[in-house]
């Protein structure tokens, strides 16, 4: 019972429980990239700055304004797909027409400013955000303990996950944005207001990236750089499950989790760099990705 | 032909594809209830003239009125919301939706669309393959389903763009005998035909258009007449 393949089930257990927290992440980001890319063709450099927003949302509203982790998990979320409405009215629709460069281009500077304005009023050190008071504490499983926000974490990502894809792929709304990703010219012309459905799908992917920055608030510091840490793993993620596939970007976000768990405990030294190296396997196997439609 | 309504009017348009100009001083005038048809040799502007009706061109000047307002500074899904349907040459059905999801996307207009049972009714086997894949279908069904569609949405104003195209005959046939019968209930019907047979016995008027223009108009009972020109536009 204590030991698998040499390795103690407690620690087994508890990389895993890691892995899937990390992995709810990914699966919550690369979806918002996934869903971003989809309509509006444009690799979204700013997420990892939206998701530290969302973060930093969370942290200021309690603060400043006492409000707290609750009604955040949707104000903050909100706040940050406002924002994310007013950066494709203002700026990204203008680049619709060009290369998908320049969106990737304009979203990397935005992140650069969002990161240099909270580094500017905060420094890079990270801000402390206590769990909420009902989901301290935990699980004695037996064979280990399971703390109840990592719990929280990993369903409340889930649930959000899940919704996500069952409004694509199951109603009507859904099937209009289906068929605005595919053509969207012709779905104008059949009376749907594509333009504002790029709006609100930019806003929605952003508003993903928030209510992950909140999630993630009391796992980790907050701090200016915690996005531009993640993001880049979290691109691993997306290249890897294939641009565009909803279902596939929570499965290899989930699964990559996972697997960066178990290596933390086999191999340490190799945890950081696992994803990159199945991503370059996956691109010679599969350049599309492993749910992605080869064009 | 006193007695009738316009519906569309479009005057001195002009349209582009970026710098390229495609269409170069259109006008026409289709009354409702009318089935009019564009003829004219490939590239002279058919598809481009329905493409600019609905403001999928690029730049359009111009005035294009429907049924008494001006379009021509509308958005594209404003446009189709004032009731024009669009049935594109290359059908458009969508591959990530199913057959039936095809079918109900767009908005309905008004209360004049088709209800599904009258439309499984017109169309059988889209009722057969309604859980299919869009592009599962087979051309013929594909190109049912990008009728039906426009059907269900409600619209009055019909642009069907090449719908004989690529066709087998019995379905060819079949498309003429809903034709007819979409024009019996009162829409108004642009067809854009390479199919001269097609188009001919459908069609209450026929414009022939060349070089982004319309070169000559000719009645339902000018066919007989007007034999010469129909030889020097079209060949037939």
């Amino acid at each position: 019972m204590s030991e698998i393949f040499g390795i103690p089930v407690q620690a087994l257990m508890a990389q895993l429980m890691l892995g899937l927290v990390n992995g709810s992440f990914y699966a919550v980001l690369s979806l918002g990239l996934a869903v971003i890319f989809g309509m509006l063709n444009i690799i979204n450099f700013a997420h990892g700055a939206l998701y530290m927003m969302g973060a930093f949302l969370a942290w200021m509203g309690l603060e400043y304004l006492g409000i707290g982790y609750w009604p955040t998990l949707l104000l903050a979320p909100l706040a940050v797909g406002v924002f994310g409405i007013i950066v494709e009215r203002g700026m990204l629709r203008w680049l619709y027409k060009l290369d998908h460069l320049y969106g990737l281009l304009l979203t990397f500077g935005l992140a650069l400013v969002i990161e240099g304005f909270f580094t500017n009023a905060y420094g890079v050190s990270g801000q402390p955000y206590s769990i909420p008071a009902q989901l301290s504490g935990g699980f004695n499983l037996g064979f280990m303990f399971l703390p109840y926000y990592r719990g929280w974490v990993i369903v409340a990502s889930l649930v959000v996950c899940f919704a996500t894809w069952f409004g694509i792929e199951k109603t009507r709304l859904g099937a209009y944005l289906r068929a605005a990703t595919e053509n969207p010219q012709l779905t104008q012309a059949f009376g749907i207001n594509v333009p504002m459905m790029v709006m609100l799908t930019y806003g929605f992917g952003a508003a993903l990236a928030g209510f992950a920055g909140v999630l993630a608030a009391p796992v980790i510091q907050v701090s200016p750089l915690m996005g531009s840490h993640l993001i880049i793993t979290v691109f691993a993620v997306v290249v890897i499950g294939g641009m565009g596939s909803i279902l596939g970007s929570i499965l290899t976000g989930l699964g990559l989790g996972v697997i960066e768990g178990i290596t933390n405990l086999l191999y340490p030294a190799a945890s950081n760099t696992v994803v990159f190296v199945i991503m370059a396997i996956v691109l010679m196997v599969r350049p599309a990705g492993l749910f992605g439609k080869e064009k | 032909m006193s007695a009738a309504v316009e519906y569309l009017r479009i005057r001195d348009l002009h349209a582009f594809y970026g710098e390229s100009h495609i269409l170069h001083g259109m006008d026409l005038r289709v009354n409702r209830g009318e089935c009019v048809s564009l003829l004219g040799r490939n590239g002279a502007g058919r598809t481009s003239t329905l493409r600019a009706i609905l403001g999928l061109t690029g730049k359009r000047t111009g005035s294009i009125m429907l049924n008494g307002r001006e379009t021509i500074a509308m958005t594209t899904h404003r446009i189709a919301q004032l009731g024009v349907g669009y049935c594109p040459e290359e059908r458009g059905i969508y591959a990530s939706l199913s057959c039936e999801e095809n079918l109900l996307l767009p908005p309905r207009i008004g209360n004049r669309g088709m209800s599904l049972e009258e439309i499984y009714r017109m169309f059988p086997n889209l009722a057969e393959r309604r859980h299919s894949p869009g592009t599962r279908l087979s051309g013929g069904e594909q190109q049912m389903l990008a009728m039906a569609r426009i059907l269900w949405s409600g619209a009055q104003l019909l642009l069907l763009d090449e719908v004989s195209e690529g066709l087998a005959p019995v379905i060819v046939q079949q498309l003429a005998a809903v034709i007819g019968d979409l024009k019996s209930k009162g829409f108004t019907i642009i067809l854009v035909e390479q199919n001269f047979h097609f188009a001919a016995p459908l069609a209450d008027r026929m414009y022939i258009v060349e070089h982004g223009q319309i070169a000559a108009e000719i009645a339902q009972d000018e066919i007989e007449t007007k034999q010469e020109l129909l030889q020097e536009y079209l060949g037939v």
